[in-house]
């Protein structure tokens, strides 16, 4: 049996997650969710060992413990409270992998409402720092429960830029914006297109294209053939279960 | 100098109807809880509330006192949604100012610094722009020429924080990691209440913790109360973190009509100190294994 069997649908995603980082340097990994958390910092593991990651509360960490590590478990390196995340933020050494309700064809994200926001069918938390980010530096997005209702043809609430809306609103807003992927528990997508439509890069293993197709709320671009999203090594596959997330918490967000 | 100790009802004395009220503290973190109450039983309405969300946004939406909120986003932390605000917004019975955090970041700033408005790339091409139609853009002077967002003043007539301990001067001191945005919320308003956990001496706080983290001067105060426990429920560290099992219920009873009453009835029509008998009776509850979660 090679790794890639043996894995489960969580942890093909973590890998996923942290392949979004790849190359990227010395920038402050962003992760949002449970995979994603598990992604970034198996990345810095491997990979992308100059990643800068937060404790989630005023501070850089200098380790990299497991997802579900108590305070007293980290290695703090700098102090880092909210307003000095916007000095990261805008000088664009950042690279976030937000949550996304609803995720558009031109990778345009939504967080903020469902329905007509001057009076929504459900209140969501808010556009957060959405809009900020997606402008000024590297953005990916997560998605744990990929279906129509998730990939949209327009999503309710502009939050994230896409990228039609970014060249709509003019080179003040493109210089810096990029939207590197999009990850679901079924697939890995991006925005390596002509006109930047989405684009399905790989299917998770299991998976089929006809699935993918069907659970997106509008036509993806299809390569052909499309890649099979690849298996994590055994390395990786023994950080994650064992360094990073022993309690599996990933099962929680991405069932088996 | 003077002496600026104040009572919470003093503090909220000065409120009228109708004014724009900012509060410091992030999420469900070291908000001002203490004076929210003391806005409650003051009776003022028609408020337009200027916050990093948390329950500070919900109890004033769910008491009926909110006009207008000013916003990027409510959140209880360790429970993703506030249930109070999600209802006062989806039953359309408050106005809302949603934007970018950062943008929320630069109105603060510029109203503080007394500036119409601090530019920022921060809306461009999202619907905050769609959303606020009063939202403008300005073109840069320079050769670049670059077009960004115009985040205008957001002017408060009152703020209230709450920090670990001040002094009689209002010197405002937080000693937990993340002093927020503080100290913009007292710059940007006209009147700038401090509640603290501890009241000391004047040249007294650096008993307690070092020069950097009295990030609040007098310059930025009218006004300060001793209120002990004055987040809870939310996270004032190091003087102690958020009080889970409070803010379930606090969320849960949005749920349900009487659940509210019950609650509305048991730590909001009261005063601070029935509010404090009320949580301490709650703990003892907890300890002696009859309640809790």
């Amino acid at each position: 049996m090679t790794p890639g069997e043996s894995a489960t649908r969580a942890e093909v995603c973590a890998v996923a997650c942290a392949e979004a980082w790849r190359g990227d340097g010395e920038v402050m990994a962003s992760p949002f969710g449970t995979i994603p958390a598990i992604g970034a910092r198996l990345a810095r593991l491997t990979f992308a060992p100059d990643l800068v990651l937060t404790d989630g509360e005023a501070a850089l960490m200098a380790n990299t413990p497991a997802v579900s590590a108590r305070r007293g478990e980290l290695v703090l390196e700098a102090w880092m409270p909210y307003r000095r995340v916007f000095d990261v933020v805008w000088s664009g050494r950042r690279h976030i992998m937000m949550m996304a309700s609803q995720v558009d064809r031109f990778g345009n994200q939504n967080l903020s409402a469902i329905g007509d926001w001057a009076r929504p069918k459900a209140q969501l938390i808010g556009v957060r720092g959405a809009p900020g980010n997606s402008v000024n530096h590297t953005t990916s997005y997560w998605v744990p429960a990929h279906s129509p209702r998730s990939f949209v043809e327009h999503v309710d609430m502009v939050c994230g830029v896409g990228y039609d809306r970014a060249a709509a609103a003019g080179p003040a807003a493109t210089r810096f914006h990029e939207v590197r992927v999009v990850v679901s528990n079924l697939g890995v997508f991006d925005f390596d297109t002509p006109d930047h439509a989405m684009r399905l890069r790989s299917v998770h293993p299991g998976v089929g294209v006809d699935d993918v197709v069907a659970a997106t709320g509008f036509a993806l671009v299809l390569p052909d053939p499309v890649p099979v999203t690849r298996a994590p090594t055994v390395d990786e596959l023994e950080l994650v279960r064992e360094v990073l997330d022993p309690r599996r918490a990933r099962d929680k967000e991405v069932p088996s | 100098m003077g002496d600026k100790r104040a009572s919470l009802e003093e503090m909220v004395g000065e409120l009228r109807d109708g004014m724009t009220v900012g509060f410091g503290g992030w999420g469900s973190r070291r908000k001002p809880m203490a004076a929210v109450r003391a806005v409650l039983r003051s009776g003022v309405r028609d408020l337009t509330v200027v916050a990093y969300g948390g329950p500070d946004v919900g109890v004033l939406c769910a008491a009926g006192r909110v006009r207008k909120v000013v916003y990027g986003f409510v959140t209880l932390d360790s429970i993703a949604l506030d249930p109070h605000f999600r209802t006062a917004r989806q039953q359309g019975s408050v106005e809302a100012m949603e934007v970018d955090e950062g943008m929320f970041y630069l109105g603060l700033a510029a109203a503080a610094q007394r500036l119409p408005f601090l530019p920022t790339r921060a809306g461009l091409g999202s619907d905050v722009l769609r959303v606020n139609p009063g939202l403008r853009t300005v073109v840069s002077p320079y050769d670049d020429a670059e077009e960004l967002v115009a985040m205008p003043a957001l002017r408060l007539d009152a703020a209230f924080v709450h920090v670990n301990r001040a002094d009689t001067h209002g010197n405002g001191q937080v000693l937990g990691p993340d002093p927020f945005f503080d100290d913009l919320f007292l710059g940007a308003a006209d009147r700038r209440f401090v509640t603290a956990e501890k009241v000391v001496e004047p040249g007294g706080l650096l008993d307690h913790g070092p020069i950097q983290s009295v990030t609040v001067t007098r310059l930025l105060t009218d006004a300060v109360a001793e209120a002990p426990g004055g987040a809870h429920f939310t996270s004032c560290p190091p003087d102690y973190e958020r009080d889970e099992g409070f803010q379930k219920r606090y969320a849960s009873a949005a749920a349900d009509p009487e659940a509210w009453a019950a609650f509305d009835a048991r730590y909001l029509g009261v005063d601070d100190a029935g509010y404090r008998a009320a949580v301490d009776e709650d703990a003892a509850d907890v300890d002696a294994g009859g309640g809790g979660a």
